[in-house]
């Protein structure tokens, strides 16, 4: 009965995974074999490097700001009467529902130079118009603001699912030996919560850095491919310039970090199983 | 966290007189809470709010620099109109329905029959396959999509939607498997063994109580299912490239955005329109949908 669920693993993802290996090893037209030539001369190349910082800049800043604001929401969410916390819960849930290509599709006429409505929100509180997508850094910012805005409410989700099986009694505990809300926080919510915060930022860091969307619709690698992440410019230089092995061994150079990541999240994972039984 | 704290201390007589700066606290707590989740309601709903509001204008409207972007003088439902009456956009509805529909079921198939046996049999090479089954849901999708390009190349399915068929698999059946061996497995060891007594099957355990029981997880793992293909843009950006085999996603970005006039009405008519399926599925089973979001995790 697992026969198709092997086949899928095996046809799908590990033959393609080994596959993207011998492909970065040929030449341009795949005809020859070049070893390590392609990561070389991706190494030597400037775009590159910036691509290599861009994508950890991307990842860390947005996985933070993700699960700081999405751990703000869950416990304001779970303060207020339970009557109220479905609505509210349903109606910041939204941006997650959204296909992101689509989404992000908005965010761009938002940031638009001419029309920018965000600039006509600033300049109507006497701030100065931003030019969003025109500069480098504030492009790498607005697509930063579009990632949050997307997977924000994934980590308020996860969260306060985690919040919910926190016993009421360990906060009567904590509230008898007079500990403070704050303390409280500290001393029982999270050391409860330590597994599944673990766990939602490591599997946010391995989307966000592999993340495609967003920066494909928002700004396609530019103002001068200083916003490319690994996907972007993998695709850039593999199907749109048509140097395969290239794209390749541009999306390969994710491995290393992802392999790292999956490795504690599959860790996280098994205590939390061992946990639960 | 003070709002907490006050509730046991009522019920302490020696804590007495904390309770008045208690339940002063514990407003103030309220009203912070309020005030996060209102600025947090309109961080995110202001976009597709937006969008809305500009899909409603005229041309002349959205063009108009002299007045707010945010407020509307004449409704106009004409883009909404214009897109459905495109060939070129109901086809992309079309594409993605059938995509949708056929990876919805295959994935469904593949995953129930892979979690019963995983969560249920022991054989030779069951925990490791069950490990590699969350292993690839770790894989994303732009690791593989240049060796894919290649292999659904090499088997002649660019620029159709069974290459996508072929591929959004990859996407949906390691996370329902994954949540589907956590509610399968949940299921009391008595049920099978009942069965077993009464002279089932495996088949007819699987069809006639398991899934019934577990039938909030399979909604749950459908839901995924369908969003995700829904959604997917990677695949089908790489694979592609003729307008009448793209499913939504890709056709609304690449199709609906030519030339240097942008139809900006229509553009967010048309996103809104595509995204507009699983908005509707997540209105009437948020609870299902959260359950498979958080199951992941929490279940496992």
């Amino acid at each position: 009965m697992t026969l198709p669920l092997i086949a899928v693993i095996a046809g799908l993802v590990a033959w393609p995974a080994s596959y993207a290996i011998y492909l970065a090893t040929l030449n341009r037209r795949m005809t020859a074999f070049i070893g390590l030539d392609n990561f070389d001369i991706l190494l030597d190349n400037e775009t590159f490097r910036m691509v290599i910082w861009q994508s950890c800049f991307f990842a860390v800043t947005a996985v933070l700001l993700k699960a700081l604001i999405g751990f703000w929401l869950a416990h304001m969410l779970h303060h207020i009467p339970t009557k109220g916390q479905r609505k509210w819960r349903g109606m910041l849930l939204v941006p997650w529902v959204i296909p992101p290509a689509l989404s992000t599709l908005g965010w761009w006429w938002m940031f638009e130079p001419s029309y920018s409505s965000i600039n006509w929100l600033l300049n109507a509180v006497g701030g100065p118009s931003i030019p969003w997508l025109g500069e480098p850094w504030w492009a790498r910012i607005s697509v930063v603001i579009v990632n949050v805005w997307y997977g924000a409410p994934f980590f308020m989700i996860m969260y306060l699912a985690a919040l919910k099986s926190v016993p009421d009694q360990l906060y009567e505990a904590a509230a008898i030996d007079g500990a403070t809300g704050w303390q409280g926080l500290i001393h029982v919510t999270l050391p409860m919560m330590r597994n599944i915060i673990s766990i939602t930022v490591l599997f946010s860091l391995i989307v966000t850095f592999a993340n495609y969307d967003i920066v494909r619709v928002l700004t396609n690698g530019g103002p001068r491919d200083l916003t490319h992440v690994f996907a972007s410019y993998a695709f850039q230089v593999g199907v749109l310039s048509g140097n395969i092995p290239r794209g390749a061994a541009v999306s390969l150079f994710m491995f290393p970090l992802l392999a790292v990541v999956a490795f504690f999240v599959l860790r996280g994972v098994n205590r939390r199983q061992r946990e639960m039984a | 966290m003070s709002a907490t704290a006050a509730r046991p201390s009522a019920a302490l007589p020696g804590l007495g007189r904390k309770i008045g700066s208690l339940r002063r606290e514990r407003r103030w707590a309220l009203v912070t809470a309020y005030i996060s989740l209102v600025i947090a309601a309109i961080f995110m709903l202001g976009p597709p709010l937006y969008m809305l509001l500009t899909s409603l204008k005229t041309s002349a409207e959205i063009a108009d620099l002299s007045r707010s972007p945010w407020s509307i003088s004449t409704v106009t439902l004409s883009n909404y109109a214009a897109i459905l009456g495109d060939p070129m956009f109901r086809g992309f509805f079309y594409n993605s329905i059938i995509v949708t529909v056929l990876v919805v079921a295959i994935t469904m198939v593949i995953s129930v029959l892979a979690a019963f046996a995983l969560a249920r049999m022991r054989f030779f090479g069951s925990q490791v396959l069950a490990t590699g089954v969350f292993l690839t849901y770790l894989v994303p999708d732009t690791l593989l999509f240049i060796p894919l390009y290649q292999i659904v190349g090499g088997l002649g399915l660019l620029n159709s939607i069974w290459g996508l068929v072929l591929v959004y698999p990859t996407l949906t059946v390691p996370f329902c498997t994954w949540i589907m061996i956590g509610y399968f497995a949940s299921i009391p060891k008595e049920l099978d063994e009942a069965a077993l007594i009464d002279g089932a099957g495996w088949m007819q355990m699987l069809t006639k109580i398991f899934i019934p029981v577990a039938l909030p997880g399979i909604i749950a793992a459908t839901i995924f299912a369908f969003t995700v293909s829904w959604a997917a843009f990677v695949y089908p950006t790489a694979f592609i490239t003729q307008p009448d085999s793209m499913p939504l996603t890709i056709g609304v970005v690449s199709q609906l955005i030519r030339g240097d006039t942008f139809a900006w009405g229509q553009l967010m008519a048309g996103a809104l329109l595509a995204a507009l399926p699983p908005v509707i599925v997540y209105a009437f089973l948020m609870d299902y949908y959260i359950a498979g979001l958080t199951a992941g995790a929490t279940k496992g």
